[in-house]
């Protein structure tokens, strides 16, 4: 259910889960910023795709600090930005706002909010170790270029493939991806 | 000779194989030896894939920095999406409980990664180990007249903290190399802004995308430009296949042509515009024309 403005109650968990689940990736103390966010707005002011999109990157902050989590999990705004970094550079406090949106992302991605379109290039690295298929084309090019016709990565080496699927399946991330196919 | 591990990604060899070719002979004329990373992957796309699932993405790039461990070379890449999953795991992977946790995942498949393998983008190649004079000296033909639109892009400066390359509000390296080919960097409204194409917007919301690169043209346009420069392989698909989509869809009539770093470095130091790939992009390479180039002693 959708915790409409009017019933939310604010809660620390959100902050604590984005903590806890960034800390495996990137410094806690560097996480912990997060608790400095003062609401100034040089974030959203300098952010180019607030500039066109629905997305407030100092709301989707305060959503985090006050804990409305399907309201931060459950939009499109999450997958506007483009990790230019403006907002993270920029802000006073030094608050990690673009490695916070990537963990927050990540929550979403688990729990199968990603998009259709999202998941084709996840199926395309599954499957071929990139995120965009090698066409005809592009070996013609290639060729013409005096480069060899398929690259010498794991197009080239089903060896190579083999692992980084091992992988894959290992730390969880094939099921994930499958998961979310359905 | 100097020798780095080539990290190619995905872009670069799958959709813009002129970038490849452009970088690998103007490394070549530099004396700069690259070596192939058999069997390497996405590096994994920070934005796109890193918004999925940090832990996989670190471990994939743990994978991709061992190669070049084993070859005993440090990497060097030309997409700064690339550079920015490359150089962070390399950063992050420092932390020895964290390189300890991405291990146990490779001992799996029979690989280790000791940490310390320097990611360096060829911009830094260019900039420190071949050096502005060695760079001047191979100037064959100087791009007079050449009105430039410099668009450094986000992830070769930023997170400023851990990419280390100075402030990222006013960056002049791109601005210096135009000049140094004789060229001109044009200034235009918002230059620092981003493409577009980065954190997955490309893929989950190609209009949104679309819409950054239509901005940044404009302005461009309203400066005067004949072309756009850019360090990055995925800001260069963003600007040179975005812009056909633009117009496709009716938003855009005149097209700017686009140069990765190393065709314009590459058309300067006399190289033929099709040994570099310019007829390979999406629009073609009207400046030519107006620099009278028809082709190249090399």
């Amino acid at each position: 259910m959708k915790d409409s403005k009017a019933n939310r109650v604010p809660s620390w968990n959100l902050a604590k889960e984005v903590m806890s689940r960034g800390a495996r990736i990137y410094p806690l103390e560097d996480l912990n910023t997060l608790y400095e966010c003062v609401q100034c707005g040089t974030c959203v002011g300098s952010c180019p795709s607030g500039r066109r999109t629905a997305l407030r990157i100092r709301s989707m902050i305060r959503g985090i600090q006050m804990g409305y989590r399907e309201e931060v999990l459950d939009t499109n705004d999450l997958w506007s930005c483009t990790t230019c970094y403006t907002c993270q550079e920029r802000c006073p406090r030094d608050v990690r706002v673009t490695e916070i949106v990537k963990i927050v992302r990540n929550i979403a991605f688990e729990e199968g909010r990603a998009k259709e379109r999202h998941l084709v290039v996840a199926n395309n690295f599954i499957k071929t170790g990139h995120t965009i298929p090698l066409n005809e084309e592009g070996k013609k090019t290639r060729v013409k270029l005096g480069l060899s016709p398929v690259p010498p990565t794991s197009l080239l080496f089903p060896e190579a493939l083999a692992e980084i699927q091992e992988i894959m399946r290992t730390d969880g991330f094939y099921n994930k991806v499958i998961r979310d196919k359905k | 000779m100097k020798k780095y591990a080539f990290f190619l990604g995905c872009i670069m060899p799958l959709r813009y194989p002129g970038i490849e070719a452009a970088t690998r002979l103007v490394m070549n004329e530099f004396q700069i030896d690259l070596l192939e990373m058999n069997g390497a992957t996405c590096c994994p796309a920070p934005g796109v894939l890193g918004s999925f699932d940090l832990e996989n993405w670190l471990v994939i790039g743990a994978r991709n920095l061992s190669i070049a461990e084993q070859l005993g070379l440090d990497i060097t890449l030309t997409c700064n999406g690339c550079y920015a999953s490359l150089q962070e795991a390399s950063v992050i992977l420092n932390d020895k409980e964290r390189r300890g946790r991405v291990n146990a995942l490779l001992e799996k498949v029979k690989r280790s990664y000791g940490g310390g393998t320097q990611v360096k983008h060829v911009v830094e190649v260019l900039d420190k180990d071949v050096g502005s004079e060695t760079l001047k000296n191979h100037i064959t033909r100087q791009l007079k007249g050449l009105r430039v639109a410099a668009h450094y892009g986000c992830h070769y400066l930023k997170p400023t903290k851990i990419r280390a390359h100075g402030s990222s509000e006013r960056p002049v390296f791109l601005d210096d190399l135009v000049s140094l080919v004789g060229a001109e960097s044009v200034p235009y409204k918002d230059k620092n802004i981003c493409c577009g194409a980065g954190g997955g917007v490309r893929s989950g919301e190609p209009l949104v995308a679309l819409d950054f690169t239509l901005e940044k043209v404009q302005n461009m346009t309203a400066a005067g430009v004949d072309c756009i420069v850019t360090p990055c392989v995925f800001c260069h698909l963003q600007f040179d296949l975005g812009q056909t989509e633009l117009r496709d869809k009716g938003r855009l009539k005149e097209r700017v042509p686009v140069l990765y770093i190393t065709q314009l470095l590459g058309l300067a130091m006399g190289l033929s515009p099709e040994k570099l790939g310019l007829y390979d992009n999406s629009v073609p390479p009207a400046y030519l024309e107006r620099l009278g180039i028809t082709g190249g002693n090399k």
